[in-house]
């Protein structure tokens, strides 16, 4: 199986200053982080990889120094991580970020089938949870947001059955691959990066 | 004001008119937000001096002809209406197609949804099929008199800060807002208005994802905080986590629910649907209690809908007492108590005569 988790760099501190003059984010100083709920859903691709097997590549679009968190992610198990990275990217909205994301998406499938796309359900600095779904749409992926659990996954027939928070209860979906899951938080507990991977990621 | 950045809008846009709000309809219920929404959409479109409309996707049945009914009694002047037994429960496939076909047929210029878990799945899917900007978790809508445009303002950065949106030279402009962050409209129910009926283009076996089983929620384990008469909260100023006893203790007393602010989640202190704010529930009761909360925006927005706060923090110069109503300045673990022990003893005082009666 070919998985690609999305991630995002955010700011630690929700206290974060803004420019007197200029109105923009000053971001300068404020420790970066793996947007937490994005650590769920890389969670959930490293279970699939542990029981299927499976090749995780992380994504992520964001500034040069993005490029830690992807090391962090490849601390946690990952294969392979990709950084999107230009100033054009900058001030991007949530139409914006999923086409650039999705775009990469498809580069990477074109050399090797994607099965699923993971993203974290919203993250803690922009907290929109639409760039999930708008990476689904354009890629035609079947969507399942806030994704509480897996329940199986057929690689035989391609099909996999997720249970999925909804408004009073939980829905319960069976869906084709290729498809985009957005996990919930608190689903699974998140792993400690072990050595090996660890001294993997200092050198990717 | 930072300045604002124009863009003309293509003539083709300008042919947009007219406000939508997507009327939740889930299992035979309507999510409340829907209304809140209309209220909202009702202020926008007068502003505008067009219709306001509400989009009702559901399957042939009586709830779908409440759902309509309504509509027209909380604002709507018009009703789009998709009824198919394809949208009996809710999938991103089918609801994406309704919503974007319509949209595409009858150009709206502003399109409204409840940031729910179905409404932001629906939104995120919707904008992107149409190439529109969306302004996710709204807290307040205004018309720019100058451009005709849709000011949508949000809290960013986890609520640190709040910024305006617009979205120049794209239509529809898109927008979600929280339950519970506007006010609901009384009902009309003299209200009437124009259904317009609309096919779904597409049948159930073009259809990828199905629904196994629902299970539905036990309503007693969950916190019913979003519409709560009464909420007592507690922030970073009780201490320790065993003095979230003390919140308990007076909402039990006042028959109210209990929340915390988004620090005592972050520390594992309390679940994450107990959580006000930005980031968690909003809130509108009519008396909401704020133990040892400082107020910070991502807070402020959450619970700013109460028609009465009153704060306790040993801050004098603490922002909650900013926009509280009532404020004690002083330690949450001395005053939550003879909150609590006075209400009792009210309690008391008014129910004993009845008793012995």
């Amino acid at each position: 199986m070919n998985i690609i988790v999305c991630i995002k760099q955010v700011p630690d501190s929700t206290q974060i200053r803004v420019h007197p003059v200029t109105n923009t984010i000053m971001r300068q100083g404020v420790p970066s982080i793996i947007n937490p709920y994005d650590l769920f859903s890389l969670e959930q691709a490293l279970r699939l990889k542990d029981t299927f097997g499976a090749t995780v590549t992380v994504l992520s679009m964001g500034p040069p120094m993005a490029v830690e968190s992807l090391r962090k992610a490849v601390a946690f198990g990952a294969d392979h991580a990709v950084l999107l990275t230009d100033r054009l990217f900058a001030g991007s909205d949530t139409l914006a970020t999923s086409f650039a994301l999705a775009s990469a998406i498809q580069k990477l499938a074109g050399e090797r089938p994607v099965d699923l796309v993971f993203a974290g359900k919203q993250t803690i600095d922009g907290d929109t949870a639409q760039v999930g779904p708008g990476i689904a749409r354009r890629l035609g992926f079947q969507p399942l947001t806030y994704v509480s659990a897996l329940r199986t996954l057929d690689r035989a027939t391609r099909t996999i059955v997720v249970e999925r928070r909804a408004e009073g209860g939980v829905q319960v979906l069976k869906t084709r691959l290729p498809a985009l899951i957005t996990m919930l938080e608190g689903t699974t507990p998140i792993r400690y990066p072990d050595m090996p991977d660890m001294f993997r990621a200092a050198r990717t | 004001m930072p300045p604002r950045r124009t863009a003309p809008l293509p003539e083709t846009l300008k042919a947009y008119r007219h406000v939508w709000v997507f009327i939740e309809l889930e299992r035979g219920t309507v999510h409340p937000v829907s209304w809140e929404l209309l209220g909202e959409g009702r202020h926008l479109a007068d502003a505008l001096g067009v219709e306001l409309a509400g989009v009702v996707l559901g399957p042939p049945e009586e709830a779908t002809r409440m759902a309509i009914a309504a509509a027209f009694h909380h604002g709507a002047d018009v009703v789009h209406l998709v009824e198919d037994p394809v949208l009996a429960a809710y999938r991103n496939e089918p609801f994406t197609r309704a919503m974007t076909d319509l949209v595409r047929d009858c150009k709206p210029e502003i399109l409204l949804l409840g940031a729910t878990t179905l409404g932001r799945d629906l939104a995120g899917g919707v904008a992107t099929a149409l190439a529109t900007g969306l302004t996710a978790d709204c807290t307040e809508l205004a018309i720019d008199p100058e451009t005709r445009g849709l000011a949508a303002t949000r809290p960013t950065l986890g609520g640190s800060l709040l910024c305006t949106i617009h979205t120049l030279a794209c239509r529809p402009q898109m927008a979600t807002v929280r339950p519970r962050v506007m006010a609901s409209p009384r009902p009309d129910v003299s209200r009437w208005g124009r259904i317009v009926a609309h096919p779904l283009g597409m049948r159930e076996d073009d259809i990828v994802t199905k629904v196994l089983d629902f299970i539905a929620d036990d309503p007693r384990d969950k916190a019913m905080l979003t519409y709560a008469d009464i909420v007592v909260a507690g922030g970073r100023g009780l201490g320790a986590p065993e003095n979230l006893r003390l919140v308990r203790d007076l909402a039990t007393v006042l028959g109210a629910e209990q929340g915390c602010s988004r620090p005592l989640v972050q520390k594992g202190w309390a679940a994450t649907d107990r959580q006000i704010g930005q980031t968690g529930r909003t809130i509108r009761p009519r008396l909401y209690i704020a133990a040892g909360i400082s107020g910070a925006i991502q807070h402020r927005v959450g619970v700013e809908g109460a028609e009465t706060i009153l704060a306790i923090n040993t801050d004098p110069g603490a922002q909650i007492f900013t926009f509280a109503h009532f404020g004690i300045v002083g330690d949450a673990l001395t005053i939550l108590p003879a909150l609590t022990a006075a209400f009792v003893q009210r309690r008391a005082a008014l129910s004993f005569p009845a008793a012995l009666s």
